[in-house]
């Protein structure tokens, strides 16, 4: 076998086997559920494939509260990760010591050692009607007229932002610490005020880690159902809840299919948006 | 040159980061707070008083038991898959040269771009379709699935990172590419691998959405609490996540001093300047 024949075999033989893993497990099911959504029926008598595209309008229809929902709790958790983790991942990259560094990065991955359904079901435990924190919100006349915090839409964005924000702080910070100081002095010597050259310098350097932050939260919380079944009521429901609860429960499964699919799709098509919006090179480059 | 302004924005980061990690870090002081409460009946929400009696038979319960030993074990064999299936995946991308090697990359991301509650539904319903039974197998399976791109990830930044002259000298030296992979690039890379791997059995011992899509009537330590959470979540469940923690710490405390005692050794080898 001649050399070049070889060179073009081997990359093919290495990548093979979880090639061929994710065809079967993640990309034949994806078309799968393309062909489920399009069944009708019912979970006594089984699904017949007809082209039912009405699935997909029906779903719209029904559940584009939950969607909308689900949009905007995404949506307001991220944007709350990334006021809370900047300030963090800029102290962490340009201010904190190097021992002080590792600590902080180690303290930021520590939680994840504990199981996450665990720490949202101690969300529940602290936000608690009778606890301590619920008291002191109502004491400073935070709270609304039921005077409570569990199963409410704050109680539920604030269990996602709680969830996601590692995701947001390690890109950011791996962003920031690539960034040369001396572009930063360079600014200020020519002039620039801090507040500028934060503007001019920083921010734009740290785009690819703020991109790649965001989606790392969005996509997830985007899907989320356990903050939402955890800490919230049918009334703060996302669309995830509805997936899971058609597919396990009801077992009305070109339904949940037709919901997972636009979920998928709106994503992909937002990702793309988003990355144009930004202007960054390759989505595969800014995720790593 | 440092001037007031700038002291009072260092403190201010450092004050906002030092409440962030609290953010972070109150449901955990929680969770290990609470597997010390002398709790009365089956709810365990309202402090009563120390005890250390749910230390004592932390597995007494034996559907906890079998839960968390579920996890370990798919977390094991799941690891153990997509690590090596992701490497030489890495391996390929970043080494050769070939036709799809982009859409390839493309691909390998995507179920990262896709939410795990889509990943999960999707996948069951192919094990519909197919009239598979759902179990250990099958979350197994699809453990594997949502880990390897994590695997490809990770390694595929440590090799870029890497110098590849190393590896053509072997080969300019007569190792075949086989051998110049087993003994240059696997030893080099293995940080990578091992971060890889590590990630990988995080991310499937804490799985809950895609594992309850697929697990049929296995349990795992997720699934347990989230079942639990009705009745009331067993003070066992804080003592086993809090145990686990405290091992973790004590790996981690072992390693740094491992690798202080390692940079000794070197230090006091070498010649001095």
């Amino acid at each position: 076998m001649s050399l070049r024949r070889r060179r073009q075999l081997v990359p093919w033989l290495l990548i093979g086997p979880g090639l061929l893993w994710l065809a079967v497990f993640f990309a034949i099911p994806l078309a799968n559920q393309l062909y489920v959504s399009l069944q009708t029926g019912d979970p006594e008598t089984g699904y017949q494939f007809t082209w039912a595209f009405g699935t997909y309008t029906d779903a719209i229809a029904d559940y584009q509260e939950q969607f909308l929902r689900s949009i905007g709790y995404a949506a307001t958790a991220t944007i709350l990760c990334l006021v809370i983790g900047f300030p963090l991942a800029y102290y962490t990259a340009f201010k904190a010591r190097p021992w002080m560094r590792n600590l902080i990065l180690l303290l930021v991955i520590l939680p994840f050692f504990v199981s996450s359904v665990l720490r949202t079901v101690s969300w529940q435990l602290i936000l608690f009607d009778d606890g301590w924190i619920v008291a002191r919100f109502r004491d400073l006349g935070l709270l609304g007229d039921d005077g409570r915090l569990l199963a409410t839409r704050t109680a539920v964005i604030a269990g996602i932002t709680y969830n996601f924000l590692p995701f947001m702080i390690l890109p950011l910070y791996v962003s920031l610490e690539r960034i040369d100081r001396r572009l930063v002095e360079a600014a200020t010597d020519l002039y620039a005020s801090r507040a500028s050259a934060f503007r001019h310098v920083t921010l734009p350097l740290a785009l690819p880690g703020i991109f790649a932050g965001s989606l790392l939260t969005f996509i997830p919380a985007c899907g989320d159902f356990i903050n939402a079944a955890l800490l919230g009521t049918p009334r703060q429901s996302m669309i995830g809840n509805v997936i899971q609860s058609k597919f396990l429960f009801v077992q009305d499964y070109p339904t949940a299919a037709a919901l997972s699919f636009i979920l998928m799709t709106f994503i992909l098509v937002g990702v793309a948006l988003y990355a144009r919006l930004l202007g960054t090179k390759t989505l595969t480059d800014s995720a790593v | 040159m440092r001037t007031r302004a700038d002291r009072v924005r260092a403190w201010f980061l450092g004050l906002w980061t030092g409440v962030a990690l609290l953010y972070l870090f109150i449901p955990v002081f929680v969770i290990a707070a609470f597997s010390f409460n002398d709790n009365q009946g089956r709810f365990n929400f309202t402090w009563q008083g120390f005890t250390l009696r749910h230390w004592e038979n932390p597995f007494a319960d034996p559907d906890l038991a079998l839960a968390m030993k579920n996890s370990l074990l798919i977390a094991g064999i799941s690891t153990a898959i997509a690590v090596v299936l992701g490497t030489f995946m890495a391996l390929a991308l970043v080494r050769y040269v070939f036709r799809g090697r982009g859409a390839t990359d493309m691909f390998v991301f995507l179920p990262l771009a896709t939410p795990e509650v889509v990943l999960g539904a999707s996948l069951l319903g192919l094990f519909l379709t197919m009239a598979v039974t759902t179990g250990f197998t099958t979350i197994v399976i699809a453990h594997v699935m949502f880990t390897i791109s994590y695997v490809v990830v990770t390694v595929k930044a440590r090799l870029e990172g890497m110098d590849r002259h190393i590896e053509e000298a072997a080969m300019d030296l007569g190792a075949t590419e086989w051998t110049a992979i087993r003994k240059i690039t696997l030893p080099m890379i293995a940080p990578g691998v091992l971060a890889a791997a590590l990630l990988a059995a995080a991310i499937s011992v804490d799985d809950y959405v895609i594992t309850s899509f697929n697990a049929g009537q296995t349990t795992t330590f997720p699934l347990f609490i989230f079942g639990a959470t009705r009745q009331g979540v067993p003070p066992a469940v804080n003592v086993l996540a809090t145990g686990l923690l405290v091992i973790i710490l004590l790996l981690l405390a072992l390693n740094v001093m491992v690798q202080r005692r390692l940079a000794a050794r070197d230090r006091a080898a070498m010649p001095s300047r």
